[in-house]
């Protein structure tokens, strides 16, 4: 007949103890009592109904102690912990050094990825409707595959302007981006722009140097960026200046804005004109005025304050469906309409019918590092903290001998971790400072250090409490509950688990330095691997213009000619699209064979005759076009992914035959080339044609292949002075072939390269600690070091002695590091189609690379250590 | 002077010390209230009533003996100190001239 336990336990826990005694008395006699009164049963339920009642905090708070406390936060001691702090620093000057300086390197790389994080996050913010902003698109469900287009059709924009306009405050239909000549008396640039409606500007709240926002009211008007004005006018005020567009369409400036920031979408938008005039120089464009099936425009759109994207998002969703009932094809997608707000442009795009979680994991990746790298560097901290534990311990014992509490000393070592935190942290700002700039080029941003922002200043004190906090608990901890009668009589105090966690965090550091190596090493690999790929033609002393106007309509042969001329040039020829890119895809091909459910689209180049002679591709089999036979009009070249994807034995000859729109063409194979790689180096060639026919379209870029006995900086000024006789209209603007190639590998080179920054910094803090901790180990054992000399040791012995126990901490680092390495780095490597192997000689060089550099850091102390004359070190005492 | 107030909870505690003489303690305090008033009442409650008046200064208390069906544990046995019994003697003097003073004894409504 015992009250239950679980309700006595509980009762015991939170019970002050001064007032436990009576208050457990009491309900005890009045159990007894109640199982008398009401059965056992009944008086349990009780029983813990009482114990519940006690729970006030009248019974709870402890009684306060008789002994007087003690003062935590006296400033007195407060100065006496920061003078020893300082005493100690300046009396360790190497630890103090590795400490600090470690430490603010740490911070320095978690502030830089911090502040890229922020860049990242706060894309698109410089434009002040931000919340509200979004993009029109629509979703389509093909054959079960969704396909996301922001490309709507000009009926889809009628449509919600017509009928939806109260969910919206701006309704802005715009064309795609583009590049255009833009020409103001004799200077004539190739820059970027929109056409946009009128109330693009105050929906993008543009910032106006000159002129307004209702600048592109007048529909001969043009709004440009500080930069194109400064180009183009140089410092006369830009204001009501005539320039042309594509030296064809008049305008006058009505406005210059403010650049737009590098974290702004439209960043490389250098200027905007008005929509209607664009309508107005395209006849296609007011053609396709009701066709559903042409997407070529955008739509931005501001919603009303008073309604969300969702709600709008639901209202439109149906706007294309319920107009479009008599096209059976189009119904069959299922096109729903939706918003796309502009928070979400950056981070998350979509790509092939999904969201690309590409963006966001780069964040998490960039963050996760830098609070790595971090932890590193605060795993130094402890580290040598605790190493250093025994110097300490003394003053210790003393301090709590005279009467320190627990508390005050936890508050001692606090203070001087926040004391180093806050040294490093100024250290940290300058190393910022320096290498911002550095690292806005590897990063491709334009990230500053934004003095003014209150937030980042709150931000930087709670990393500066945080980086405390992380970096003194454990040693404070520590240091702070050693018994004094055993420091005070001499006994060794670091027993032999004490090592135990230093030799986790020292595993743990070279874990993620090795992890590091190994992603750096894989992900440069992999760029190599897509740089070897033969690309199937030549990309040397190959320069490509984009033919904008129509000033070179009929001069391809005089220009030829010209060029061939000056000898600089050993041929020309134009394309449609550039070389680095596929710009024309379709499907509706035929040959003999052909299976129905054969209906990939082949990649549709028209070319002049000499493209092969150009870009210099190779062939297989057959010859290239030439201007002897007539024929060759309906010739066509195909490369060796199409001759397999056809399944053409002998191709050569053959028939193929093409229906665009309403015209079908027949063609013969000509020739069969090598594959030429011209979109991604990570993916298979697509099939590909190439015609002299101009079906879809004619070409619309220039090829110059430049002499190869002519160095390129002689044949420049001779091209450009035939481009200026021949298209005087045209800026000479150029491109490389083999720079534009090697663009393609910006977005891995840049991983590689902050790979590489990370990998080189977290082994370098790693080293630093080990060395640190390495200098301590020797100190400490500099008697027996004495000893084992005296006693016959060589300094091989004794420097193997020292070295052998971190060795063995790095090689157990690199265990660990090799499958989370090969883990993370394989489905790395997965999205490339064409993508390296892991082979298992990197893994090995890294693990000779951390075990050498292990030793180079130890063997410095080691050897100091085993050289010191044993008669010093044993002289003392 | 100046008055400690008791609230109604604490009166009828204070009293029920006074009147137990020395073997007033928790649980027995409790029983006697249920028994005198039909209150039921939880431990707790006595027990903080009892902290405070102690805090008052109208009880003291003392720990009695151990006994079995407390498990060996002592009860605190409290009484009545002075101040206490001048603070219920003028509660009840101040009850009493309202009541001389009320011309027509209250019937009470059945």
């Amino acid at each position: 007949m015992k009250p239950p336990r679980l309700a006595d336990r509980f009762l015991q826990f939170f019970c002050a103890p001064h007032l436990l005694e009576e208050v457990q008395g009491d309900l005890h006699e009045e159990f007894d009592y109640q199982v008398k009164r009401i059965g056992l049963r009944r008086a349990r339920w009780l029983y813990w109904w009482e114990v519940m009642g006690f729970m006030k905090l009248r019974y709870v708070k402890r009684k306060p102690s008789i002994y007087p406390t003690t003062y935590l936060y006296s400033p007195t001691m407060l100065q006496n912990y920061f003078k020893i702090a300082f005493r100690n620093l300046l009396k360790h000057k190497g630890y103090s050094f590795i400490n600090i300086f470690g430490l603010a390197t740490g911070m320095a790389v978690a502030i830089l990825s911090g502040l890229w994080v922020w860049d990242e996050l706060s894309f698109n913010q410089y434009h002040q409707n931000y919340a509200r902003i979004a993009q029109v698109m629509i979703r389509e469900t093909d054959e079960g595959n969704v396909g996301y287009s922001n490309s709507v059709q000009y009926p889809l924009a009628t449509e919600l302007k017509t009928n939806y306009q109260n969910n919206f405050k701006h309704i802005v239909t715009s064309s795609n981006s583009g590049d255009y000549i833009l020409t103001a008396g004799e200077s004539k640039f190739l820059r970027k722009g929109q056409f946009m409606e009128a109330k693009a500007p105050e929906m993008l709240s543009l910032k106006m140097i000159y002129g307004s926002w209702a600048g592109l009211n007048d529909p001969h008007s043009i709004l440009i960026s500080a930069s194109t004005a400064q180009a183009l006018f140089g410092d006369t005020d830009p204001l009501n200046q005539v320039m042309k567009i594509n030296n064809k369409l008049d305008v006058t400036v009505t406005g210059v804005y403010e650049d737009l920031p590098l974290n702004s979408v439209f960043n490389d938008i250098n200027f905007f004109a008005p929509f209607d005039l664009w309508v107005s120089d395209n006849e296609w464009v007011r053609e396709s005025a009701n066709n559903w099936h042409n997407h070529f425009l955008k739509v931005y759109v501001e919603i009303q304050p008073t309604t969300d994207f969702e709600r709008v998002s639901k209202t439109i969703k149906d706007a294309e469906l319920k107009n479009i009932g008599d096209l059976k094809d189009k119904v069959a997608e299922n096109p729903q309409v939706f918003l796309h707000p502009m928070h979400n442009w950056h981070l998350y795009p979509f790509k092939n019918g999904a969201v690309n979680p590409e963006p966001t994991q780069m964040v998490w990746l960039i963050g996760i590092i830098g609070a790595f790298v971090l932890l590193l560097a605060c795993i130094n901290f402890v580290n040598l903290s605790t190493a250093r534990s025994e110097k300490r311990a003394k003053e210790v014992g003393i301090r709590k001998a005279i009467g320190s509490v627990q508390g005050q000393l936890i508050s001692q070592f606090f203070s001087e971790s926040f004391l180093v935190v806050l040294l490093s942290f100024f250290l940290a700002f300058f190393l910022l400072l320096f290498t911002l700039t550095w690292f806005n080029d590897l990063s491709a941003k334009a990230i500053s250090i934004p003095w003014t922002n209150a937030y980042f200043w709150l931000f930087c004190l709670l990393f500066i409490f945080v980086t405390g906090l992380l970096a003194g608990s454990y040693p404070s901890f520590y240091l702070s509950s050693f018994q004094p009668i055993k420091v005070l009589k001499g006994i060794n105090v670091v027993n032999r688990f004490a090592f135990t966690p230093r030799k986790v965090l020292v595993v743990f550091q070279f874990t993620i330095s090795v992890t590091l190596i190994i992603s750096t090493i894989v992900v440069y690999r992999q760029v190599q691997f897509a740089k070897n790929r033969p690309v199937g033609y030549t990309r040397e002393g190959l320069l490509m213009l984009a033919m904008k106007s129509d000033a070179f309509s009929g001069k391809h042969e005089i220009l030829r000619t010209e060029l061939k001329n000056t000898g600089a040039v050993s041929e020309i020829s134009a394309s449609m699209g550039r070389m680095t890119q596929v710009s024309s895809n379709n499907d509706g091909l035929e040959w003999k064979g052909k299976k129905p459910e054969q209906d990939k689209s082949f990649s549709t180049i028209t070319v002049s005759h000499e493209h092969g002679k150009t870009v210099g591709w190779q062939f297989v089999k057959g010859r290239d076009f030439s201007r002897k036979y007539a024929t060759d009009s309906s010739g066509i070249v195909i490369n060796e992914a199409a001759m397999k994807y056809m399944g053409l034995q002998n191709p050569l000859g053959e028939t193929i035959s093409w229906k665009f729109r309403e015209n079908t063409a027949y063609f013969q194979v000509i020739g069969i080339i090598k594959d030429m790689v011209m979109e991604s180096p990570y993916e298979p060639v697509k099939p590909a044609i190439f015609y002299i026919k101009p079906i879809n379209g004619k070409p619309n870029w220039l090829n110059v292949k430049i002499n190869s006995s002519v160095s390129i900086s002689q044949a420049l000024p001779k091209i450009e002075a035939v481009f200026k006789k021949i298209v005087p209209t045209v800026p000479f603007d150029y491109q490389f072939v083999d720079e534009e190639y090697n663009a393609k590998f910006k977005a891995e080179e840049r991983i590689g390269k902050l790979a590489t920054f990370f990998a080189v910094l977290a082994i370098f803090i790693s080293c630093l600690g080990l060395f640190g901790l390495a200098s301590f180990v020797a100190e400490q054992r500099t008697k027996e070091i004495g000893i084992r000399k005296v006693l016959g040791a060589s300094v091989t012995n004794l420097w193997q002695l020292l070295s052998k126990d971190f060795v063995v901490l790095v090689i157990i680092s690199c265990f660990i590091a090799v499958p989370i390495a090969y883990y993370f780095m394989n489905k790395w490597l997965q999205k490339y189609i064409y993508r390296t192997e892991i082979s298992w000689w990197i893994f090995v060089v890294t693990a000779i690379l951390a075990v050498s550099i292990t030793l180079l850091t130890v063997s410095f102390q080691a050897l100091k250590a085993a050289l010191i004359n044993p008669v010093k070190s044993l002289k003392s005492e | 002077m100046k008055r400690v107030y008791l609230g109604e909870f604490e009166e009828i505690v204070l009293l029920a010390v006074a009147v137990m003489e020395g073997q007033a303690y928790g649980v027995a305090i409790t029983h006697e209230i249920l028994h005198e008033t039909g209150r039921d009442v939880r431990l707790n409650q006595v027990h903080s009533a009892l902290q405070r008046l102690e805090e008052k200064g109208m009880v003291k208390s003392e720990m009695g003996e151990p006994t079995a069906e407390r498990g060996g544990r002592r009860k605190r046995l409290f009484s009545v100190t002075t101040f206490g019994q001048r603070t219920l003697h003028e509660i009840q003097e101040v009850r009493a001239s309202f009541w001389n003073r009320l011309a027509n004894p209250l019937k009470l409504s059945v």
